[in-house]
């Protein structure tokens, strides 16, 4: 995806609590509506987006996310950046499986929301922490 | 934060979810409710989230505890209104929102319950023949 070209200044938002989950949630569907994502898209990016914004608080401890605009010529889309510093994801494999979690949660946050969008990036390390990267395009 | 407003309508809490809940919120309006069904005696609760434009892991798991809550409080949980993208996007999630009842409007909802505790009501008198002549 290098030929992207972002339509406008990507936009940040700092993820430290709740409530900047929601700021996320209302960040992508902006960005989502603005590249005319179908309804159906525009919920599956908002709550994939939701998801991976509450790991980031919960197993990252905090960090931001980015969203911004992609366009490879054909299709516009939304690609958005979860980024935090924390213990990073010792064993990515079993992260992604189906219901496991070490948080209590239901274990559906990263593989569930990997299923929702079209192109989905992790990098971790237990030194730099966690990123992902996850773009949802138009059809 | 914000407070989810838990109405009652006869024998029925009605919860209109109209804001985009942080996830305290939503632990608090578990709370609440929980509270309201004990104080009432109110044999069903109907939650319409026309309003919620996603669902995600966190509020499935609120719906799916509030249902089950309820259900020890001897109450009836419905869940009305949820849109078509929010369950095609619910089940891509792999949410099965286990134990929940669902109907699309709030009057089916309130359907739903009258005819659920109906059947309570007869189950409990045909196992206690004695009681129904008394009562």
């Amino acid at each position: 995806m290098t030929a992207d070209i972002d339509l406008g200044q990507p936009q940040a938002q700092a993820v430290q609590s709740d409530e900047d989950v929601v700021r996320v949630r209302q960040l992508v569907r902006a960005v989502a509506v603005a590249v005319k994502l179908s309804l159906v898209d525009q919920t599956k990016v908002v709550t994939a987006a939701s998801e991976l914004a509450r790991n980031t608080l919960v197993y990252g401890g905090g960090g931001s996310v980015e969203v911004a605009t992609v366009d490879n010529g054909r299709r516009k889309g939304v690609r958005i950046v979860f980024s935090d510093s924390g213990p990073g994801i010792a064993d990515l494999d079993l992260a992604l499986t189906d219901g496991y979690t070490t948080g209590g949660g239901l274990g559906l946050g990263l593989s569930g929301s990997r299923r929702l969008v079209d192109e989905f990036d992790i990098e971790t390390s237990t030194e730099t922490g966690t990123r992902i990267t996850v773009t949802k395009w138009s059809r | 934060m914000e407070r989810v407003p838990i109405l009652k309508i006869g024998d029925i809490l009605l919860v209109s979810i109209q804001l985009d809940m942080s996830d305290q919120t939503a632990v608090q309006l578990q709370e609440d409710l929980a509270e309201r069904i004990v104080d009432t005696g109110c044999h069903g609760v109907i939650i319409d989230i026309t309003a919620l434009d996603i669902v995600d892991s966190f509020v499935g798991r609120m719906l799916s505890t509030i249902a089950s809550i309820s259900k020890v409080l001897d109450a009836e949980t419905v869940v009305v209104g949820m849109r078509p993208a929010v369950a095609i996007t619910l089940v891509e999630l792999g949410l099965s929102l286990n134990g929940i009842r669902t109907a699309l409007n709030v009057e089916r909802g309130m359907e739903l319950i009258a005819a659920a505790h109906a059947d309570e009501l007869e189950f409990q008198l045909d196992d206690d023949p004695d009681e129904t002549a008394t009562t």
